[in-house]
């Protein structure tokens, strides 16, 4: 470092890039206002149209939306799915989730079962992971069909060698952490909502009887 | 070195084909490689690239003034991070599918070394219509690139162009052409053609 880099401080070195970094961050917020609620808009249409596949038998057009409080207080959207059957027969539960993945935020939707005591689906709603190996988490072939039929009872385990058994999860190879990331998520989602949504459906049920 | 600074038509024209970002300067292999697999992808990317690219060297040049030598890569690279956020949260409110398909490719075009390198080279030392020009002949010449390639690999690899088909139904779809290994192999042969044209007009050139 020379005496003239130093010349005059740090601020007066360095008042465009903070400057330049308050306008940044000002201009961001701005587009992030404008913009948020269509990109909600659009998360929430893509997951409308995952119902019929994440639980089998329910019709999008009767998919209603519910929102629940974990046992903490956290408050979060679900989808109640219902079949087209004339009777709007409970057939399951979409619970949106999400958390850290090994690049970036990962965002699912999990399908569970009326008893939410088996998965039914699982789809990749966002994720950034490394193309070519953690991107691979959004290939139903490769990852995501081994989670329906597993029980949501007992959390998931994560293997990274064949062959699995019982509750576990085979590993993608090379993206054991984008793998652990999702096994985590799915955990963590249904031990917090698996009361909530069983209460729900008592509720609901009991609400449907007095009705009758 | 030049001993002048190109005017903003040489710098225009410069981007397009004589100072191709992809053919001549090798910039950018990363979304040339990952999103050619057909037009769609590549065009969107050229575009997303294409904004942050001339909004990048405008703010620059405007500011050119204030940079500090030392600090002048950090402010780059602001400038250019906040523009890809930008483009990043239009595609997904606008092009919701799209941005899902390029996924993590949009926000990695603030590491596509062709945006710093005009920021460096042209719209920190020059003035506002000369970095528009250039940035316009560099998007241009981006978008040329990625279509050139892109056109290559969709028709062979599944007959078909901006998604419509254009090869007869009896078209064997050449798998390997939307595959990673199909990026190589184009990008090489197209690489190898531009600079053989390259050298036989230097050489006519020189005669």
């Amino acid at each position: 470092m020379t005496t003239t880099s130093q010349k005059g401080g740090y601020i007066s070195q360095a008042w465009l890039v903070i400057l330049l970094a308050v306008i940044y961050g000002g201009a961001l917020a701005g587009v992030q206002t404008a913009l948020g609620p269509i990109i909600e808009k659009n998360k929430k249409n893509e997951t409308l149209s995952k119902v019929p596949q994440l639980v089998e038998g329910a019709a999008r057009e009767l998919t209603v939306e519910v929102e629940l409080a974990d046992a903490d207080g956290n408050r979060q959207t679900v989808y109640q799915a219902f079949a087209d059957d004339g009777e709007k027969t409970l057939k399951g539960w979409i619970l949106p989730a999400g958390g850290q993945g090994f690049a970036d935020r990962i965002e699912v939707l999990i399908g569970l079962d009326p008893d939410a005591s088996v998965i039914t689906g699982l789809y990749v709603l966002d994720q950034k992971e490394t193309p070519g190996l953690g991107n691979f988490i959004t290939d139903e072939e490769l990852f995501l069909n081994q989670f329906a039929g597993k029980s949501a009872n007992q959390p998931l385990e994560v293997s990274t060698t064949d062959p699995v058994v019982g509750n576990q999860i085979r590993a993608l190879t090379g993206a054991t952490i984008s793998s652990d990331s999702v096994a985590k998520i799915v955990n963590r989602a249904i031990a917090a909502y698996q009361q909530p949504l069983r209460r729900e459906r008592a509720a609901a049920t009991e609400r449907n009887e007095k009705k009758d | 070195m030049a001993t002048h600074e190109p005017t903003a038509t040489e710098r225009f024209v410069q981007g397009i084909l004589p100072e191709n970002p992809v053919y001549r300067q090798l910039l950018g292999m990363c979304p040339t490689l990952a999103v050619t697999g057909a037009m769609e992808p590549a065009m969107t990317m050229a575009a997303a690239t294409a904004f942050v690219l001339i909004l990048a060297n405008v703010t620059v040049s405007l500011i050119r003034g204030l940079l500090k030598p030392h600090l002048r890569i950090l402010v780059f690279t602001l400038t250019i991070a906040t523009f890809v956020t930008i483009a990043d949260r239009m595609l997904a409110a606008f092009l919701y599918e799209m941005s899902k398909q390029l996924g993590p490719y949009v926000p990695l075009i603030i590491v596509n070394c062709l945006i710093i390198s005009r920021c460096e080279i042209c719209s920190s030392k020059q003035g506002l219509f000369t970095a528009i020009a250039d940035g316009v002949g560099m998007s241009i010449g981006f978008a040329l690139a990625l279509g050139s390639i892109a056109t290559v690999r969709e028709i062979l690899g599944s007959g078909k162009w901006f998604g419509l088909a254009v090869l007869p139904e009896g078209w064997p779809a050449w798998g390997i052409m939307v595959l990673p290994p199909g990026a190589f192999l184009t990008l090489g042969l197209l690489l190898g053609i531009a600079e053989w044209i390259g050298q036989s007009r230097a050489s006519r050139a020189n005669q």
